[in-house]
């Protein structure tokens, strides 16, 4: 608030701006409660729209804009509309994880910006708050500036998805994250060494980068989720530096649920933070750990084996992963279960925790495909289910439903909570080849007796057995 | 001074535990909506960028916030039609599915 009591003034227009921020916040939260429901999260979502609309309106009041700024406001929302309309209404579901993560980077490096223009205007030279606030802001903004172009870039195929390592990688990171935060503090007492403030920038950009690339594509859903909440903290700490409410509000519940989903997500994979950010995990070493493919009694079926196989089971859980969105198959995956639910059987789906490369991406994916989501099922809601079903179907899942988590104490993924297919009474894999998963370990689960491997594009094979079975009718 | 920054952590960590309450309450099966969702409400630093632009101190900070505005209001736009696009698709099973009753015995 400081920053508009020095600039003096009128007091109405003050009120009115602080009042449309205030209710900006309500009605944030009003939408989060609602979105905690799909019955009513669609109303919470246009609630946060009125919100959004109200607090950019109020802020159009505040009295350090004038004249020729307002061309400048309406040049930057105009190419935000132009590029951020398209974005919204023709990303494919498939690439959401891609288009979270870019969106990470440009909210980290709008509240970065914000920040240096405040330092290079002079205004934290009065205030060592503001100049704290500031400095954290614009360090928080461009680690996950460029740490979230890092991980757009892991998605996207763009850069390698598996982990790059070099020798000293994790000394490198403290020491600059150290660095940092030494930097940052002796800025608190000495606000006008500007060449530190640029060097701090710098540091922040170069951490993104380094704490970014050691971390492997399934590790991705972690590394989006404390993005997020960086970006929040980033946010927050603007709001801080402005004496600026809701900025704090919306910074809090961004940070807070960007924590919360990564320590579900790290959770559902049995592994701390400093394990997944540091333990560059399915690199080359653990995938050497592995060895040799054992061979196994790996059962091979035909498409007619899996219909004839289908058209006799009563129930049967269908278990995406990431396969299932690089191969596109929620489709045909939807168009399977309604061959089956025709032909009387039971469906259900069990989705895991970490399968696909964010929170809920395969829910998402599902719901385009137009499944209903009272099919869709977590984790604990139908594990004991497997047991009482006759037939699973693997669609692109791979450590998630490995067993070696139960069985194997010497596996790199014990302990990991997994989807219990392999005590259904039989398990169809539909897998490209029998390459192993991303974490680099041999699955038992496809060499149970009862497993049947259905190699090739999931997408094609689920569309023949579906044909398969309706030409047995 | 001290003040100041008492006052926005009170803010900060009531809105934090807030959060914290309505979020862990989202179901797994709305995540990827929520991420868009905090994504697209924490776009609200648009209304930052939106003072640093319209303030015209220096050409640096103009430029600076005017790139700002820009990465904000895509965060905002583009992210409340995501989410949009994505609440929508989430349905509960309709009247029953469009085949044909005869068809489905066999």
């Amino acid at each position: 608030m400081s920053a508009f009591i020095q600039h003096g003034f009128s007091s109405t227009q003050e009120n009115i701006y602080q009042a449309a921020l205030l209710v900006a916040s309500v009605f944030f939260l009003l939408g989060l409660r609602m979105l905690t429901n799909p019955e009513t999260a669609r109303k919470g979502q246009h609630m946060a729209v009125i919100g959004m609309i109200i607090g950019v309106g109020g802020t159009l009041l505040n009295s350090r804009i004038h004249g020729v700024g307002f061309v400048w406001i309406g040049v930057g929302l105009a190419v935000g509309a132009v590029v951020g309309i398209p974005m919204g209404l023709w990303i494919p579901m498939t690439k959401m994880p891609e288009r979270v993560a870019l969106s990470h980077a440009f909210g980290g490096l709008a509240v970065a910006l914000v920040g240096i223009a405040e330092y290079s205007n002079g205004h934290t030279l009065d205030s060592e708050f503001k100049m704290g606030s500031i400095g954290f802001e614009v360090l928080m903004g461009a680690i996950t500036f460029t740490g979230s172009l890092m991980a757009f870039g892991k998605l996207q195929g763009i850069l390698p998805g598996k982990p790059q390592t070099f020798g000293g990688q994790n000394a490198l990171n403290f020491a600059l994250l150290g660095g940092a935060l030494v930097g940052l503090i002796v800025l608190v007492c000495r606000p006008e060494l500007g060449l530190l403030f640029y060097g701090l920038v710098t540091g922040g950009l170069l951490l993104g980068v380094l704490l970014v690339l050691p971390i492997g594509g399934a590790d991705m859903p972690v590394v989006i989720c404390l993005l997020n909440s960086y970006a929040g903290l980033a946010a927050s700490a603007s709001g801080f530096a402005l004496g600026d409410n809701v900025l704090i509000i919306c910074g809090a519940l961004d940070g807070g649920s960007g924590l919360i989903l990564a320590l579900i997500m790290s959770k559902a994979m049995n592994r701390s933070f400093r394990n997944v950010l540091f333990g560059a995990f399915g690199s080359a070493k653990t995938v050497e750990q592995a060895g040799p493919s054992k061979g196994g009694n790996v059962r091979e079926g035909s498409i007619e084996d899996t219909a004839e196989l289908l058209k006799i089971a009563t129930s049967v859980i269908f278990v995406p992963g990431y396969g299932m969105a690089v191969a596109q198959a929620q489709h045909a995956v939807r168009d399977l279960a309604n061959a089956l639910q025709a032909n009387g059987t039971r469906v259900k789906y069990a989705i895991h925790p970490v399968a696909g490369r964010m929170p809920g991406h395969m829910n998402v994916l599902l719901a385009e495909a137009n499944v209903p989501y009272d099919q869709l099922f977590e984790l604990d809601a139908i594990n004991d289910e497997f047991a009482q079903t006759d037939v699973s179907i693997v669609v692109g899942a791979n450590d998630v439903v490995n067993p070696a988590a139960k069985n194997s104490p010497g596996s790199p993924i014990f302990g990991m909570p997994i989807l219990n297919c392999d005590q259904s009474k039989a398990v169809i894999v539909l897998k490209r080849s029998m390459n192993p998963g991303f974490a680099g370990i041999e699955n038992e689960l496809f060499v149970l007796p009862q497993t049947m491997m259905v190699f090739g594009d999931a997408k094609q094979t689920l569309g023949k057995v579906t044909a398969a079975m309706k030409e047995g009718h | 001074m001290i003040l100041a920054l008492i006052f926005g952590l009170y803010i900060f960590i009531l809105a934090a535990f807030l959060g914290y309450q309505v979020i862990s309450k989202v179901p797994q099966l709305l995540h990827t909506p929520l991420m868009a969702f905090t994504n697209a409400i924490s776009g609200i630093s648009l209304v930052a960028s939106i003072v640093i632009a319209g303030a015209c101190e220096s050409t640096v900070s103009t430029l600076l916030g005017t790139v700002a505005v820009a990465a904000a209001s895509i965060n905002v736009i583009g992210g409340f039609i995501i989410t949009d696009r994505m609440l929508k698709m989430f349905k509960k099973k309709q009247a029953p599915p469009p085949t044909p009753a005869g068809v489905a015995k066999t």
